[in-house]
């Protein structure tokens, strides 16, 4: 608490000389780093302050392996689910690198909330600190955007379900909610359009904001400065300060130690599931969002009809804009919770009124036996469906698809003739094309039958030149292959 | 922990020797953190890397072998049978079904033999011409024994014989592409 921020003339001699020195000079590095590490705290150090650079880690992660899980993921409704199949099945490290995305949205959640009760319970929102309050709180939005728009990404059962009750409860929202609804649907039914707008969300738009607000909120951290303990002047801090580095650095890493550790051992031993892929036709499934989203889940359940606006539209608003205007409501300058009884009395109404939603929710699906009952069936699903190998998508180009349309006898047995008699050699399989012969596809939007028997038996002179022979074949052959090749598209 | 280190120093070992100064321990710390950090680092990006790389440590892509059918259907082969195989491409995580023609034959040891039925000279499907008793290419003449040798015609080599297995009484065959007008045999998918 004693030491002094240095000045630039005590730079140690090895920063003078060597690569080190040149890319010091070049750069500035080592002022950037005495700038970063020599944060005066008033009041000194401590593990209160910590949450908000594990956030910073968790982004960061979070970044890291969203980049990598793009590697293999594809954002279609087709291919989506098997996508994400083939990360957690097939590819090295693949569930574990889910799991470390999927659990470190939850913990960004968890460290998000003590974050903000900490700069609460603080009063750290007060004085100075207003802009700073405001850029958390937009932070804090985007992050609950984030957990919502990827949790619909992997299309199985259970992200679509959550995600079709999600978008659905924007429908509650009087007058506009139908049509926000359907922009951010795509449509007015969950689909492929969904997918691609939720991946663009996720990935491009959202985490673009975060940079930006990550960087203006640490940016006007350093302008404010540190706000120290309960009992330091919210305008004027006079405590004695400490820098940044070490103690609290080290404090800070702990926090980081524990995250690494914690998540890594869950991801490694209690792997995030995929369930089976999303069956919009699956009138049975009971859908239920991820644990952070089910105190608001639970609300909504009671606020139906002409109430909604009141419930959807009226609270959450006055609630969100009491929390946004907070610092320039509450100017007063007492910063310790007990003499703040009716700021601590809000927090804990607004935890406990979560905390109780969340359990009732629970509590009701643990009692409704019927609802239990195909809670622990979608489980069991899941279960099973993870246990599978991998099966690669069959591609659309296949044979399974190309018989589907051969139902015709006559046309099957054409293709027998087609590939017999080697027209394929130069028209291709499926009458595809090659640099030898045109394709035969939609053929029959051009030639009757007739016609093309006509053409078979006397191919035109421009056919001729390019190699193509009559046919001589018996008329049952002659018409099997003709509607073969009238069946081709 | 270090405040009380600095501390000691600053007031009851004023004499303290000159390498163990306030900015010396505060770059030892530094340089552990750094390395500290790195360490922790390389090992989370392990996972990473081997996640990135896995299309270099595995097949990606495959070929499946295919079942042309059961061993005792050929037991009494005395000429060349065309069989339509399905065969399974995979490509990541998607794969392709498609039909092809293969023979199977005897070589002169009188071993079974599969041989692609598309032509080494351009391509075509080649037919067996029962009443030759020879495979001949529809499209420029070429002309191949029983057990796929060259005969005549403008191919520079014989028809290609594919890789073959047995497994639970059923022949199993790798089906593959070979480039086209040379005279040695030559995989190209
Ligand atoms: S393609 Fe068979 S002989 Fe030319």
């Amino acid at each position: 608490m004693h030491s002094t921020p240095k000045s630039e003339g005590d730079i140690p001699a090895r920063f003078e000389s060597g690569v080190w020195g040149w890319l010091n000079r070049r750069t500035g590095l080592d002022n950037l780093l005495r700038t970063a590490l020599d944060e005066p705290i008033p009041g000194g150090a401590r593990f209160a302050y910590i949450f908000g650079s594990g956030l910073l880690f968790i982004f960061i992660s979070q970044v890291i392996t969203g980049i990598f899980l793009a590697l293999y993921y594809v954002p279609s409704a087709d291919h989506a689910h098997t996508t994400v199949a083939y990360i957690t099945k097939a590819v090295t490290a693949g569930s574990f690198l889910r799991s470390l995305h999927a659990y470190g949205a939850s913990a960004m959640v968890v460290v998000l909330f003590l974050h903000l009760s900490q700069t609460y319970v603080y009063g750290a929102y007060k004085g100075r600190r207003e802009l700073l309050w405001l850029s958390g709180c937009a932070l804090f939005g985007l992050v609950l955007a984030m957990a919502f728009t990827g949790y619909l990404l992997p299309w199985d059962q259970r992200a679509y379900f959550a995600t079709a009750v999600g978008t659905n409860a924007v429908s509650e929202i009087p007058w506009i909610g139908e049509s926000i609804k359907r922009l951010m649907r795509g449509g007015t039914e969950m689909g492929t359009l969904t997918i691609s707008r939720f991946f663009v969300a996720h990935v491009f738009l959202i985490p673009a904001f975060i940079f930006a607000l990550v960087a203006s909120h640490i940016f006007l951290f350093r302008k404010a400065g540190a706000a120290g303990p309960v009992n330091e002047d919210p305008y004027h801090p006079k405590q004695d300060a400490e820098l940044f580095y070490p103690r609290q650095v080290l404090m800070d890493l702990s926090l980081t130690a524990l995250l690494i550790v914690g998540l890594g051992v869950l991801c490694f031993f209690v792997p995030v599931q995929l369930g089976p892929s999303a069956n919009p036709a699956d009138a049975q499934y009971v859908p239920r969002p991820e644990w952070y989203y089910l105190p608001i889940f639970q609300w909504l359940k009671y606020w139906h009809g002409s109430a909604a606006i009141i419930g959807v539209l009226a609270i959450p608003t006055l609630l969100v804009l009491a929390i946004l205007a907070l610092p320039f409501l509450d100017r007063s300058v007492e910063r310790r919770p007990w003499k703040r009884p009716a700021a601590m009395g809000a927090y804990a109404f607004v935890v406990f009124s979560l905390v109780g939603l969340g359990l009732r929710s629970q509590y009701l699906d643990r009692h409704d036996s019927g609802v239990a009952q195909q809670l622990a069936k979608q489980r069991a699903e899941e279960d099973e469906y993870a246990r599978k190998p991998f099966e690669p998508e069959l591609s659309s180009a296949s044979l399974a698809a190309a018989n589907v349309t051969l139902a015709d006898p006559l046309a099957a047995n054409g293709k027998t003739i087609f590939e017999g008699q080697s027209c394929n050699a130069c028209h291709g399989d499926g009458g595809g094309g090659t640099a030898a012969a045109p394709a035969l596809l939609g053929v029959k939007a051009k030639f009757s039958p007739d016609q093309l028997a006509d053409l078979f038996k006397h191919p035109t002179a421009k056919m001729n030149a390019g190699g193509m022979p009559p046919i001589d074949l018996p008329p049952n052959d002659l018409k099997a292959l003709i509607a073969y090749v009238e069946s081709l598209k | 922990m270090f405040e009380g280190a600095e501390h000691s120093e600053n007031t009851t070992h004023k004499s303290s020797p000159p390498g163990l100064s306030l900015e010396s321990r505060r770059s030892f710390l530094g340089g552990l953190l750094g390395l500290g950090s790195f360490l922790v680092g390389a090992l989370l990006s392990v996972p990473l890397i081997r996640f990135a790389l896995f299309p270099l440590l595995r097949r990606t892509t495959d070929l499946k072998e295919s079942s042309v059918g059961a061993l005792t259907d050929f037991s009494s082969l005395t000429e060349p049978v065309m069989r339509t195989i399905q065969i399974e491409q995979v490509d990541g995580w998607r794969k392709a079904v498609s039909e092809k023609a293969v023979y199977v034959t005897r070589d002169n040891q009188g071993q079974l033999r599969a041989l692609t039925s598309i032509c080494p000279h351009l391509g075509c499907t080649i037919p067996w011409n029962k009443e030759k008793n020879q495979f001949a290419c529809p499209c420029h003449g070429a002309t191949f024994a029983a057990d796929g040798t060259r005969v005549s015609g403008p191919s520079l080599r014989g028809m290609d014989t594919l890789e073959t297995s047995v497994q639970d009484g059923q022949l199993r065959v790798r089906f593959q592409y070979f480039r086209q007008l040379v005279a040695d045999k030559e995989i190209i998918g």
